[in-house]
């Protein structure tokens, strides 16, 4: 079931230049189950400029305290009205929205995010840990200073990172971490997030050493809830919306 | 206790808010925000003689107070409607009409026909206005002949109520609402989408995949208010407003402009509750106004 809720920010946590995380309070009550993958349309109040809703990954939940958090990377005035957000500000969100990651059938996995990619993977991580999976997170960035706080990732399991300069882990894209450049990999699922051209190479890769790849898509959209038809991708099937049918997809479906 | 209820010709809507077509899906995918049964009605998805894909992505882009979009009418064809959607949509106690287009004269009577048999339908929109696709579409809402051409042929085999969606994109609106008057329209939607297109100035490339699309939203609200005045002077048949209404206040002024119901478009991106939204301030706005029916507002502009 989705839903419309207000929500009050108890904490606005700038990371680096480019991002920050909220801490959203449900003034409604229970929180809805949710699955990581699954994202929120969020309103932002008092910016004109952004008439449409922000489709945003739910970044962690704490069904406690009725807590949700969104990582917002600035990248125009709609994400940049959030982030400036001060503690204390309502904001309305519909969700949760979309298919998330579904559990793998080998133990073995690796969690990659590219960019704003690993916004879902703390709560993926968080997710498997409880399922008795460790996450192992490859994170890669263009520099040491555009990386989130790694902090809550390493609290779950192995943190890699690379980064386009090598200002921070290893230098270049994720594909290039020794990690991924193993004969055989030692790990059997892919759950990615990020940038297409990098998850279209993790498609890749993962077709050819025989492992499974679960990637989330970042389509534009408007109404986040399957009506505009705006957010499609190409799959086996034709046009599908990303934020019903996806946004989290097996790789082998699409048709990139 | 005030009268919410309008007619649409022979129409019975308990009041006169209802959605736009591709805004809505098919009504299902609002159901966890509404209760579908308290609209006016609803107006689903554009359908088609055949299946289309649509479009290729990105199909839109954020403007001020608004958006373009550039779906190109992406729908299951009416035969895969009738089979697989029609039977969920024969359970809402409301109007549900089908919008329908197509790319020839041949494939509007196909579909129209088809509809024509369906008992839960009162009646369909016929999209002569669509901007997004190739052939058809808009091309026969932008002269009177080929108005009156294709409202004449649906006519002849569709016998139920006739509402006819008009493109804001000609030189005089009037007339093409004249003209579907004068060929059996029982009742006039407008507007559809405004034709326009983005630009990306970094990359220099046009931010739709078909470069143009169709604007809607706030945005385009005035021109909507002043082409719903004209034609609602110019006809006799009832006009239904649309173009960027977002609240009661929006949808209120439409009505006294003379439209008779109104549709909720790109807002239900922005608010999936706005419709109940608009009807409950449609009618604290007539207590208010201690008026007693939401009749009494149409076409109740002052103009002295």
């Amino acid at each position: 079931m989705k839903h419309i809720h207000n929500f009050t920010i108890s904490n606005n946590e700038r990371q680096n230049e480019e991002f920050v995380v909220l801490t959203l309070n449900c003034e409604a009550g229970e929180l809805p189950a949710m699955v990581p993958g699954q994202f929120a349309e969020v309103r932002v109040p008092n910016e004109p400029a952004a008439y449409l809703r922000r489709p945003l990954s739910i970044h962690d939940v704490d069904y406690q305290k009725r807590q949700i958090k969104l990582l917002v990377q600035e990248v125009g005035k709609g994400t940049r009205a959030l982030s400036a957000l001060p503690v204390g500000s309502i904001v309305n969100l519909v969700y949760p929205l979309g298919k998330g990651y579904s559990l793998p059938e080998s133990k073995e996995v690796l969690l990659i995010g590219g960019g704003c990619g690993v916004a879902p993977l703390l709560f993926l991580g968080r997710y498997l840990k409880s399922h008795s999976i460790e996450p192992r997170f490859l994170i890669g960035t263009r520099t040491a200073s555009s990386l989130v706080s790694i902090d809550a990732y390493r609290e779950l399991g192995e943190v890699m990172i690379t980064t386009e300069d090598g200002t921070a882990g290893t230098k270049g894209y994720v594909i290039h971490h020794p990690v991924m450049r193993t004969e055989t990999p030692d790990f059997k699922q892919i759950y990615t997030c990020g940038p297409e051209p990098m998850m279209r190479i993790l498609a890749k890769y993962a077709n050819k050493h025989n492992i499974s790849c679960q990637v989330s898509l970042e389509n534009h959209m408007a109404c986040g809830i399957g009506a505009c038809l705006c957010c499609v991708t190409k799959t086996q099937d034709g046009h599908k919306c990303v934020c019903t049918e996806g946004p989290v997809f097996d790789s082998k479906y699409l048709q990139w | 206790m005030v009268d919410l209820s309008v007619k649409i010709g022979a129409l019975k809507l308990k009041n006169p808010v209802m959605t736009a077509s591709g805004t809505f899906g098919y009504g299902r995918e609002y159901e966890d925000f509404i209760d579908i049964n308290e609209l006016g009605g609803i107006v689903v998805k554009g359908t088609t003689r055949e299946a289309r894909q649509g479009n290729d992505y990105p199909r839109m882009a954020e403007t001020a107070m608004g958006m373009l979009n550039a779906v190109g009418l992406q729908n299951v064809g009416v035969d895969s409607f009738i089979k697989d959607i029609y039977p969920r949509l024969t359970k809402y106690q409301t109007n549900v009409l089908v919008n329908v287009s197509g790319s020839t004269i041949e494939d509007y009577i196909e579909t129209a026909s088809k509809i024509n048999e369906l008992e839960a339908i009162p009646g369909i929109e016929l999209n002569i206005s669509c901007p997004n696709i190739k052939e058809g579409g808009m091309a026969f809402g932008v002269s009177c002949q080929s108005a009156e051409a294709v409202t004449l042929a649906v006519r002849k085999v569709y016998k139920k109520q006739l509402m006819v969606k008009l493109s804001p994109n000609v030189t005089d609106i009037v007339e093409i609402a004249k003209a579907v008057e004068g060929s059996g329209a029982d009742s006039v939607s407008l507007i559809n989408t405004l034709l326009g297109m983005a630009i990306d100035s970094h990359s220099r490339r046009a931010v739709l995949s078909t470069i143009t699309g169709g604007l809607s939203g706030p945005a385009v609200k005035p021109i909507a208010l002043r082409m719903v005045w004209q034609v609602a002077k110019g006809v006799k048949i009832p006009v239904i407003g649309m173009g960027g209404i977002s609240s009661a206040e929006d949808a209120i002024e439409f009505l006294l402009a003379g439209a008779s119901a109104v549709q909720i478009g790109t807002a239900n991106f922005v608010d999936p509750a706005v419709t109940i939204k608009v009807i409950e301030g449609i009618k604290r706005y007539l207590n208010l106004h201690k008026m007693e029916s939401v009749g009494e507002l149409v076409g109740a502009l002052s103009v002295e």
